[in-house]
């Protein structure tokens, strides 16, 4: 049944593709591990297997000096020193233990925080969470181009707001955010500014001081690193304390108790390096791929949106919706191509993307977006082929779609009387 | 999320997709569904002088299990009387096809769509379950 399956490109060309191993872009759900990066990692799962904890013997030694430069590699990426950097599981502890740890230090000073709505749910989640302690939180609507309006966001600070959380580059629609210029007011005002920056680093050049960042949550896996490690970042000067979440024996200073994963860390680390190093070919390459399906998609293809800004975005991400396809079934005939999308029906929930319908685009057009997420290894021959499909099945659902037949015979689907469910 | 081989089946190879003409008396539109809840689904049947559906079709918006749902009930409502497809419930269409928990509402849909199709028949028919004769002539010629 699993047959691989020939796209032809153009009159010489064709692509193979084996239907386990569709062509990959989703680069912002997760990256493979480089190569490069797990070489280095591999040591230190069997012959340096050590515990960084261990003090008394060579073998615990090694694991410490693999984790120290580690932790080096880590603070050079974004400009901090290897004493702000606080290992943890992943992003999301790193963001939870920001939040959370922060949020339980400072209380005495106030219970206000703010963020963007349009935030990953690992700080939405951890905000829900601080609501019910009894913080009070902002959640700063955005524009239509997903970026957050400076003034509203001036307008939301107040005496007791101690933090406040923005998401550097959107991981649905890729937007950068105005980081200096929030950094720059939060300072003013004696804010802690928490940073996610997991779709940041490698696409963009990151850095704490010019952001004037107080706290930074990373992850490996993003990088072309390992799953299961990220950092966080706590700045020194002005020191900024965040209240352990997870205690134990007291590694990370106390702030994140835990024998260090030793070769995870190596391969964070590694891949940090490697990010920065790579970041400005990446992005060249990366640029003119989204151009090239960008162009190729609207030239085949009518009735799209981009969503999202286009100049304030990295070109990693690309985010259209198909208008009068529903993203699911999409997906769904794209069994070539490994994408995702914002529709209800691809998620637990059964609600279209929060962060689309954010932005004020309506229901239907969120549940019509697909996120292209390009990456390190895509290619031009993956990108032709995933025009030539994308083409194809968008006509061939439009064939489907009663609201694309209305549409054909002009009618107007707002002015139709829906029977809502 | 798998699909089971039948959805799969019913989406790669849609049975009965296409439009019929509202206006004819004696077809009967069923659309559910709304753009913003991702779901449009538009069922249409053609019944013949005796009551029988003799010709039915489909168009939906929605995910694979929404367009497997409705081209499988233009498949089993054909050559139904109206209240013998009355009695076509949801969970028998969830069962056929094999949705899982989270698709049991498209299935709802096309469950709907058949009812709401029916009803539009029989007000057009004012109510009444006899068909003029102009009508089957109508019935018949298109066939
Ligand atoms: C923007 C953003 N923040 C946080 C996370 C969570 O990272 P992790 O998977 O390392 O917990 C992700 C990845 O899902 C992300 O894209
Ligand atoms: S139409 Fe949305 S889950 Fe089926």
């Amino acid at each position: 049944m699993n047959q691989p399956k020939i796209i032809e490109l153009n009159s010489e060309q064709s692509l193979l593709i084996n239907p386990d191993r569709p062509i990959y872009l989703d680069y912002q759900a997760t990256t493979p591990v480089d190569p490069l990066v797990l070489e280095q990692m591999l040591p230190f799962l069997t012959h340096d297997f050590g515990n960084a904890a261990s003090r008394s013997h060579p073998y615990g030694w090694t694991a410490e000096k693999a984790v120290e430069k580690a932790r080096q590699q880590v603070a050079d990426a974004i400009h901090a020193d290897p004493r702000e950097i606080v290992w943890t599981s992943g992003a999301t502890e790193a963001t939870n233990l920001a939040l959370k740890g922060a949020a339980h230090f400072y209380s005495g000073k106030g219970k206000h925080l703010i963020t963007l709505r349009t935030e990953h749910k690992a700080t939405l989640d951890t905000c829900r969470q601080l609501e019910r302690e009894g913080f009070e939180i902002t959640y700063l609507e955005v524009q239509e181009d997903g970026l957050v309006d400076l003034q509203a966001f001036a307008a939301a600070i107040r005496p007791d707001t101690i933090i406040a959380s923005v998401l550097y580059v959107n991981n649905e629609i890729g937007v950068i955010q105005p980081m200096e210029a929030i950094g720059k007011m939060l300072r003013a005002h004696k804010v802690l500014f928490h940073v996610d920056a997991v779709q940041a680093l490698g696409k963009i050049p990151v850095d704490v001081e010019a952001i004037q960042a107080d706290m930074m949550s990373l992850s490996g896996h993003k990088i072309y690193g390992p799953k299961g490690i990220g950092a966080l970042y706590v700045r020194r000067k002005p020191r900024v304390r965040v209240e352990a979440q997870v205690h134990g024996g007291g590694h990370e200073r106390g702030m994140r108790s835990g024998t260090l994963p030793t070769h995870q860390i190596v391969g964070m680390g590694a891949a940090a390096e490697l990010a920065v190093q790579s970041m400005e070919s990446d992005a060249k390459r990366i640029r003119q791929l989204r151009d090239r399906l960008l162009k190729g998609i609207q030239e085949r293809v009518e009735e799209t949106y981009i969503n999202g800004n286009m100049e304030h975005r990295v070109p990693h991400n690309l985010n259209i919706s198909f208008a009068f396809v529903e993203g699911e079934s999409l997906i769904m005939a794209l069994k070539e191509i490994a994408v995702s999308s914002g529709s209800a029906c691809t998620s637990a929930s059964l609600e279209p993307s929060y962060v689309l319908r954010a932005l004020g685009k309506s229901d239907e057009l969120a549940h019509s977006s697909i996120r292209f997420g390009i990456g390190r290894y895509t290619t031009e021959e993956e990108i032709d082929a995933t025009i030539g499909l994308i083409a194809a099945k968008v006509d061939k659902l439009r064939e489907l779609s009663p609201l694309w037949e209305m549409h054909q015979e002009g009618i107007d689907l707002n002015s139709i009387q829906w029977a809502a469910h | 999320m798998a699909y089971s081989e039948k959805v799969i089946d019913h989406y790669e190879n849609p049975r009965n997709v296409g439009a019929m003409d509202k206006d004819d008396s004696g077809v009967g539109t069923g659309m559910v569904g709304a753009p913003a809840c991702g779901d449009v689904m538009r069922l249409q049947i053609k019944v013949n002088g005796q009551g029988i559906i003799e010709d039915a079709k489909f168009k939906t918006y929605g995910c694979g299990s929404a367009i497997a749902s409705s081209s499988l009930v233009t498949e089993w409502v054909k050559g139904k009387t109206l209240d013998e497809a009355m009695t076509i419930r949801n969970s028998q269409i969830a069962e056929e096809l094999e949705l899982p928990p989270v698709k049991i509402h498209c299935s709802v849909l096309a469950e709907d769509a058949i009812k709401a199709a029916i009803e539009d028949y029989r007000n057009k028919q004012g109510g009444a379950q006899v068909v003029a004769p102009a009508e089957m002539a109508s019935a018949q010629a298109a066939h």
